[in-house]
C-alpha cells in the first residue's frame, strides 16, 4: 500500500482551478521532489494536503495510509502524521516557542491516545533534538517565529518537524530565501530525519536544494498536473533547459 | 446584629475561581440561605439605617449623609460609548446580610461555606498552602477573615471596613475619602452614602507585609446592589500586595456594583493591587449581567512611592472603570497593566488616569483589549502632566485584538501636558487573530479553541507577567473559559 496516493486531484482557489487532475504515489522511505514554474500549483498541493481553508477540492481523492485524508480537519491530519513546513512560517507574538511546540506535541499524542509528556520530559526531548539539528538553545526561549530571520524561521520549521516526527513531511519551498549556509543547515536537518518509515514531499522551484537533499524521484508540476517524472537527473536537466518545453501544456 | 468576623483559618492558596468555572458560567449558582436586609429604596432614612445596623459612630453617619445629600444634586453620568438602560435607584436594596451573624468560622452557615467552596476558596480548609489571607465579603458582611493573627504580629491591620470603623476610627477618619472624596463622581457619592462593607488594610512604617492579601467579593442576593469600600494605607517604606477576585451568580436582572477603592502610599511605600474580575457578563443574547461602575484610585502621597494596578477583566455586562494614580510625591511611580476581554454583548469602557504632580514622576500604562462576539471594548486613558511635574514621563501602550467581525475596539487617549519638560509617549496597535495564525497552529495539531487561547495568552503576556503566580494561572484559565465559542 502506498503511504500517500493522490488520484486525479482537482482543486480550486477563489473559484479558479489550480490543480487539474494531479496524480502521485509516495511510499514510506521515499523522498519526492515536486518542481515546477511559479503558478503551477506547487503550494496549492501542499495546502490541500494539509487542509488549509479556502482550497476547494472538486474532484479526485487523496488516500493516506488507507484513509481519506481530505475528510480530516487540519489538526487531525497533523495527529495522523502529516506535517507541512511552511513557505512563510507564521509569527505568534508572546507565545513561547517551546510552549507552542509542547502544546502541538501533546495535542497530537492525545489525539492518538498516547500519553502526554510533562514539561520536564518534553524539555529533555527537545534538547536531544536541538543537538541533532545543531540549533541554539536560545531559539527555544523566543516567541514563535517573532523577530526570526528568514533562515531562522525555516530552521525552526525543520526543528518542529524533528520534534513532531511526522510520517509524511511536506516541505513547501523550504529553500526559498536562504543563503547557502542556511540552506546547508536546513538540508542537514532534513537528511538527519530521513528514515525508512518517513516520506518527504519537497516542493521547490530551484534544484539547488536537491544537491543537498538527494531525492529518489523528481516530478515536474505544470499547469496543475504532473507532466514528467524521473530521478535526480531530471532536476539537472530542468536546470539546464528551464521549465519551458517540458511536458504538455507547460507555460512558456 | 453582630458583624464581628474574628476568625483565623488557613487557606488553600488562591486556587481558583477560573478552575471551578465549568463550560458555561459555573459560578452562576445561588446560595439558598435566609437573608435579612433593607427593603428596596433609598432615602436619608436608608442611610441612617445602614449606619445603625453597622453600629457606626455619629461622625460616620454624618459622613454618609453628607455624601448622600451631595449625590442627590449630581447629574447622572453619560458616556458616549456605553449603552446603559436607566437604573432605578429606588428599586435596589441597599443592605443585605446573611441572617445569622457569624462570630467565628465554626458558626458560619454551611451553605455559605459551600458557596466559597464552589468559588475555590475553602475558608475552613486548614491545609497550609497558605501565603494568602482572605477577607471574604459575602454580600454586605465579611464572614471570615483569615490570618489576622499572623498579620497582627507584623503590625499589619487587615479587617472588614465595618470593623475598622469601630476599632480604628482615627485611621479611618484620617484616610477614608482622602483619595476619592465623597463628591468625586456620581457612583463614588452613592457608594460613600450606602457602602456596607469592604476591606481595610494598614501597613505600618517599614513593614513588608508577610503575605499576599486577598479578598473575594461575591454578590449573592437578588436585586442587591453591592457597594464595597476598600482602603489600603501603606506607611513610609512599607510594601503590600493585594489581590481581589470577583464572581457573581447568574441572574436575569442587571445588578449594580459600585465600589470605591482608595490606596494611599506614603514615602517609599509600594502598593501592588491585582484584580481578576469575572462578574456575570450576561448571556449570549445580552440578557442580564452586572453593571460594574467602580472608582479605584491610588495616591502616591510620599516621595519615591509606587502604586501598581494590574487587572484582568472578563466579566460584567457593562464596565466603567479607570484605576488611577495621583503621582504627588517626587519620583513616585504609577503603573497600570490591564487585560479587558469582552464577548457577546458586553460593553467595557476602561482605562486609567495618571495625574503627574511631582517632579520626575513616572507612569507606565499597558492596556490590552480583546473583543469577541458583538462586544464593544474601549480604552479611555488620561495622562496629565501638571505644572510642577518637571521631567515627568509617561509611556502608554494600547493594544487591541479582535476576534470575529462584529466586535469593536476603540481607543481614546487624552493627554494634558502643562510642563514643557514632561514626556508623554503613546503607542497603539489593533490586530486580528489571522487565518494564517490559526492554520499554522492547527497544522501542528492544535485545535481551534486551544489556538485562540494560546494566541490570546501570548497577546496578554506583558500583563500576566505582572500578576502573582497563582493569579496568572487563574487569569489565563479565565480567558480560556470566557472565549469559549468565540471562533467557528
Amino acid at each position: 500500500m502506498n503511504m500517500l496516493k493522490i488520484e486525479n486531484l482537482h482543486a480550486r482557489v477563489e473559484g479558479r482551478e489550480i490543480l487539474k487532475g494531479l496524480s502521485l504515489s509516495v511510499n514510506a522511505g521515499e523522498v519526492h521532489a515536486i518542481m515546477g514554474p511559479n503558478g503551477a500549483g506547487k503550494s496549492t498541493l501542499g495546502n490541500v494536503l494539509s487542509g488549509r481553508d479556502g482550497y476547494e477540492v472538486t474532484a479526485g481523492s487523496v488516500t493516506y495510509n488507507g484513509i481519506d485524508l481530505l475528510a480530516l480537519e487540519p489538526e487531525a491530519r497533523a495527529a495522523a502524521g502529516v506535517f507541512l513546513a511552511f513557505q512563510y512560517p507564521v509569527e505568534i507574538p508572546g507565545v513561547n516557542n517551546t510552549y507552542f511546540l509542547r502544546a502541538a506535541f501533546n495535542a497530537q499524542r492525545k489525539a492518538r491516545g498516547e500519553k502526554e509528556l510533562d514539561s520536564m520530559q518534553f524539555l529533555k526531548l527537545v534538547r536531544e533534538k536541538l543537538k541533532v539539528m545543531q540549533i541554539s538553545d536560545e531559539l527555544l526561549h523566543r516567541a514563535v517565529n517573532e523577530g526570526f530571520s528568514g533562515g531562522e524561521k525555516k530552521r525552526n520549521e525543520i526543528f518542529q518537524m524533528a520534534v513532531l516526527e511526522p510520517q509524511l513531511a511536506i516541505l513547501d519551498e523550504t529553500d526559498s530565501g536562504l543563503d547557502i549556509d542556511a540552506l546547508k543547515h536546513v538540508a542537514d536537518g532534513v537528511n538527519a530525519l530521513r528514515s525508512p518509515d518517513r516520506a518527504f514531499l519537497m516542493i521547490t522551484h530551484y534544484q539547488r536544494l536537491l544537491d543537498y537533499v538527494v531525492p529518489d524521484f523528481v516530478h515536474v508540476l505544470a499547469d496543475g498536473r504532473i507532466v514528467e517524472s524521473g530521478d535526480k537527473s531530471l532536476a539537472l536537466k530542468l536546470e539546464e533547459h528551464g521549465y519551458a518545453g517540458l511536458g504538455e501544456g507547460a507555460p512558456a | 446584629m453582630n458583624n464581628e468576623s474574628s476568625t483565623t483559618a488557613t487557606l488553600r492558596g488562591n486556587a481558583g475561581v477560573a478552575e471551578v468555572l465549568g463550560r458555561s458560567y459555573a459560578a452562576g449558582f445561588v446560595t439558598d440561605i435566609e437573608m435579612t436586609g433593607l427593603p428596596p429604596g433609598l432615602s436619608e432614612e436608608t442611610v441612617r439605617q445602614i449606619s445603625a445596623i453597622k453600629q457606626e459612630p455619629a461622625w460616620m453617619t454624618e459622613w454618609r449623609l453628607g455624601a448622600y445629600r451631595h449625590w442627590l444634586t449630581m447629574p447622572k453620568p453619560d458616556w458616549a460609548k456605553l449603552n446603559i438602560e436607566p437604573i432605578d435607584y429606588q428599586a435596589i436594596s441597599y443592605y443585605a446580610a446573611p441572617k445569622a451573624g457569624p462570630k467565628s468560622l465554626a458558626e458560619v452557615d454551611p451553605a455559605l461555606l459551600e458557596t466559597y467552596e464552589k468559588l475555590g476558596i475553602p475558608l475552613h480548609e486548614r491545609a497550609a498552602l497558605a501565603g494568602v489571607a482572605v477577607d471574604a465579603v459575602f454580600d454586605s458582611v465579611s464572614v471570615g477573615t483569615t490570618f489576622r493573627k499572623q498579620l497582627a504580629e507584623a503590625g499589619v491591620l487587615f479587617c472588614s471596613m465595618s470593623e475598622a470603623i469601630r476599632e480604628y476610627p482615627e485611621l479611618v477618619r484620617k484616610y477614608l475619602g482622602s483619595v476619592v472624596p465623597t463628591g468625586d463622581n456620581f457612583f463614588a457619592a452613592l457608594n460613600s452614602a450606602v457602602f456596607s462593607d469592604g476591606s481595610f488594610v494598614f501597613i505600618p512604617k517599614g513593614v513588608r507585609c508577610p503575605m499576599e492579601l486577598s479578598t473575594y467579593f461575591r454578590i449573592n442576593a437578588q436585586n442587591t446592589g453591592q457597594f464595597e469600600r476598600t482602603l489600603i494605607v501603606a506607611e513610609e517604606g512599607s510594601h503590600v500586595s493585594y489581590l481581589e477576585g470577583c464572581t457573581a451568580p447568574k441572574r436575569d436582572e442587571n445588578q449594580l456594583h459600585a465600589a470605591v477603592v482608595e490606596l494611599v502610599a506614603l514615602e517609599k511605600a509600594q502598593i501592588k493591587y491585582s484584580t481578576v474580575q469575572n462578574w456575570y457578563p450576561g448571556d449570549e443574547n445580552g440578557v442580564g449581567g452586572i453593571y460594574n461602575f467602580v472608582t479605584k484610585r491610588g495616591d502616591c502621597r510620599g516621595d519615591d512611592s509606587k502604586i501598581s494596578w494590574t487587572q484582568v477583566e472578563t466579566g460584567s455586562a457593562i464596565t466603567w472603570k479607570y484605576p488611577s494614580v495621583v503621582l504627588r510625591g517626587d519620583r513616585s511611580v504609577g503603573e497600570f497593566y490591564s487585560v479587558a476581554l469582552t464577548h457577546h454583548f458586553q460593553q467595557a469602557d476602561t482605562g486609567t488616569k495618571m495625574i503627574h504632580l511631582g517632579k520626575h514622576t513616572k507612569s507606565k500604562i499597558v492596556a490590552k483589549g480583546i473583543s469577541a462576539g458583538r462586544s464593544s471594548n474601549s480604552y479611555r486613558g488620561l495622562v496629565k502632566m501638571e505644572k510642577g511635574a518637571d521631567g515627568a514621563r509617561n509611556y502608554t501602550q494600547c493594544d487591541s485584538l479582535l476576534i470575529g467581525k462584529k466586535c469593536g475596539a476603540h481607543t481614546f487617549p487624552y493627554m494634558e501636558v502643562k510642563n514643557p519638560t514632561a514626556i508623554v509617549e503613546h503607542e497603539a496597535t489593533t490586530s486580528k487573530i489571522s487565518d494564517d495564525q490559526m492554520f499554522y497552529c492547527r497544522s501542528r495539531g492544535i485545535s481551534e479553541e486551544d489556538a485562540v487561547s494560546m494566541i490570546v495568552d501570548g497577546f496578554c503576556k506583558q500583563v500576566f507577567r505582572e500578576l502573582p503566580m497563582e493569579f496568572a494561572v487563574e487569569a489565563k484559565k479565565l480567558l480560556e473559559v470566557s472565549l469559549e465559542g468565540a471562533v467557528g
